[in-house]
């Protein structure tokens, strides 16, 4: 029963007076953020970043968390009641869920949502706290070798499970690994790429990039068209779903927590995924198919099940092996440096608060969100109807200063507004953001562990496959590679994204 | 030429790729390569340098088969890109010597005029609004070093630097 006295000593830290204020400021700050257009969570949390620098890292990155389940559940308010996903997890929601609001059950769609979300989110919890720790252990095992492979992995499992080019994809991830190798390097003390510039001899810092390319270059998008947003429900009521409303959707739940929390743990795929793959298999079981798009309860239930499950369960490989598996993933990484904090297996062993406090703080999390939304409902309809044009200035402007605190540093404005020019042209030439982001994380991190990998073979490539894990890692990243690109698999995927769309 | 580029979205994001996968290979040559077994500073960035130069050169060439073909290159908005990042810009260079009020004011007022509907009563108001809220979430609350008023101090240290 060693679990027991684990999520004891998690609830303890989770539920410690301060550490549960920051958990509801973060729910908060994300549903918030989730129900705004406009600025997705990555931006957020990068904005957000300095603001928990007087923060023990603890309760900074419980806060963290919090604005990550957060956003991800604000974004399902927006979908259902103005047919616009704050989040792109919540796309598939838009789709039945709009529905119902027109039909007059928006208070059902939303407290369904809020309950598969509440179930799903307590079941993943659960799954992090029962795998990450055995995972962990594993992960000890890892050679630099193996670590250099894990990360290949990583990568093509992201780039499988991105939509849009695979090639394109897989370019944006390698030029996120040099830019991630901008700055010194650490074991020649050589300064690479920082051009005679002293301010890019620490290299280019995270929140720069998440800034300028999802905070600055959204904004720049979202100009270009004036937005226009029709809110259909003025008031919610009749939030009680029914016993024939819960049962209808029990399965559904299920489903999707099932579903959400496998695909969570893979690199790249996370909530999308999960949200969307639970749509498919609704309509693929349902009686009636056609009801599908017209308001059908399981398919709100199901994906927004799918999705905060998901949401949940790629904190799996972050806590465990230090490796990102979405954007905002990366940025928690950014954030455990900041904070003094070396992401990895050794978190468990060696901040045991740290780790067990996370994952208990999740659960507290969707608590606080069940409790929080459902009669906040009034508040969020109301900010849905705040225009854009007073809202960006804003976003901007705490973008500015928030990218600016986080090492007091004019060149990291600059640089922002860099990388916004760059992520808006990334977006006119159809180049998803995300992978770069990934692999930004991990330019260092591949060539570290590469480096030694090689040195201790003696220059011998052969170590790669020789050694068992790494070769098992290797030969799933060969074999995810040559499934997407068969050409039955490759037809599907296409069609796949194209509906998502 | 024009005709050969079946996919200009993709075409354009390849020479992107070939570009720059090109200048940091040739800037990694600089430095010390080392051999595999003792790798210098330059071997890491020159081999990605060089699998995304490839990788953009097989973009550019798969851009030009007709059963790839895709929609053009929409077109770029400058305003709203000049209108958002110019005050970014100047908030970065200048914040250390007008403060955070000053250019507080300065960003929301100027962002503003990217939107299609500028009005001044609002804008002023939500520009105020905000400044007061930044001064006293980020600066009194969260005690964030940033200076809130215009400081020509710094403009004696450079010139303590000069003497």
């Amino acid at each position: 029963m060693e679990l027991l006295a684990n999520l004891q000593l998690g609830f303890g830290v989770a539920l410690a007076g301060t550490n549960i204020l920051y958990c509801f400021i973060g729910v908060l700050l994300g549903t918030l953020i989730g129900v705004l257009p406009g600025i997705g969570p990555v931006a957020t949390i990068a904005m957000l970043l300095p603001a928990t620098f007087v923060l023990p890292p603890v309760s900074a990155l419980i806060m963290l968390a919090g604005i990550y389940y957060g956003a991800s559940y604000g974004g399902s308010t927006t979908a259902i009641l103005v047919n616009l996903p704050g989040e792109v997890s919540s796309v598939v929601t838009c789709l039945d869920g709009y529905q119902m609001a027109r039909q007059g059950h928006a208070g059902k769609a939303l407290a369904i949502a809020a309950i598969g979300s509440f179930f799903a989110g307590s079941v993943a919890t659960l799954l992090v706290a029962a795998f990450a720790p055995p995972l962990a252990e594993l992960a000890l095992k890892f050679g630099p070798a193996d670590y250099f492979s894990l990360m290949v992995l990583g990568l093509i499992a992201a780039v499988v499970l991105a939509h849009g080019s695979l090639i394109k994809a897989v370019a944006m991830i390698v030029l996120g690994l040099l830019v991630g190798l901008i700055g010194t390097d650490v074991n020649s003390g050589v300064a690479r790429y920082n051009f005679g510039l002293p301010e890019l001899i620490d290299g280019v810092g995270i929140g720069p990039i998440a800034m300028g390319v999802f905070g600055f270059g959204e904004i720049i998008r979202n100009l270009e068209h004036g937005q226009k947003r029709d809110v259909f429900v003025k008031r919610v009521t009749g939030l009680m779903p029914t016993m024939e409303d819960m049962r209808l959707t029990a399965f559904p739940i299920l489903r999707g927590t099932i579903l959400g929390s496998a695909l969570g743990i893979l690199p790249g795929g996370g909530p999308v995924l999960g949200s969307f793959s639970a749509y498919t298999l609704e309509k693929k079981l349902a009686k009636d198919p056609s009801r599908f798009g017209k308001g059908a309860i399981e398919g709100v239930a199901s994906p927004e099940s799918a999705n905060n499950a998901a949401a949940q369960t790629s904190f799996i490989p972050l806590l465990t092996l230090g490796i990102p598996s979405n954007p905002v993933m990366a940025l928690m990484i950014g954030a455990m440096i900041i904070h003094g904090i070396q992401p990895g297996p050794q978190i468990m062993t060696a901040k045991p608060d740290l780790f067990w406090g996370m994952i208990a703080s999740m659960w507290v999390g969707n608590l606080l969100l069940v409790v929080l939304n459902l009669p906040l409902i009034g508040m969020w309809v109301k900010l849905l109807t705040l225009e854009y044009r007073f809202l960006y200035p804003a976003i901007l402007l705490f973008c500015c200063i928030g990218v600016y605190s986080i090492n007091n540093a004019w060149m990291d404005v600059l640089l922002a507004a860099g990388f916004g020019v760059i992520g808006y042209t990334f977006g006119k030439l159809n180049c998803e953001a995300a992978p770069l982001l990934l692999g930004f994380v991990l330019g260092p991190m591949m060539e570290e562990n590469l480096r030694r990998a090689l040195l201790l073979s003696r220059g011998d490539p052969l170590v790669f496959v020789t050694r068992p894990i790494s070769a098992t890692l290797l030969v799933l990243s060969v074999l995810l590679l040559a499934i997407v690109l068969a050409p039955a698999v490759r037809k599907k995927r296409e069609e796949a994204f194209v509906e998502e769309e | 030429m024009k005709h050969l580029i079946k996919n200009p979205q993709d075409f354009w994001a390849g020479v992107m790729f070939l570009v720059i996968g090109l200048v940091f290979a040739g800037v990694a040559v600089t430095y010390k390569i080392g051999t595999a077994a003792r790798m210098g500073p330059g071997y890491f960035p020159m081999v990605l340098g060089g699998i995304l130069a490839l990788l953009g050169l097989a973009i550019v060439v798969s851009a030009m088969r007709e059963k790839n073909a895709g929609p053009a290159v929409d077109k770029f908005h400058w305003g709203p890109l000049f209108w958002v990042l110019m005050p970014v810009v100047v908030f970065g260079i200048l914040l250390k010597i007008l403060g955070m009020i000053v250019m507080g004011l300065f960003v929301v007022i100027v962002s503003s005029i990217a939107s299609h509907e500028f009005r001044w009563r609002p804008v002023l108001l939500l520009a105020i609004g905000l400044v007061i809220f930044c001064s006293l979430a980020f600066v009194a609350g969260l005690k964030l070093p940033i200076p809130l008023c215009p400081s020509f101090s710094v403009f004696e240290q450079i010139a303590a630097c000069r003497v």
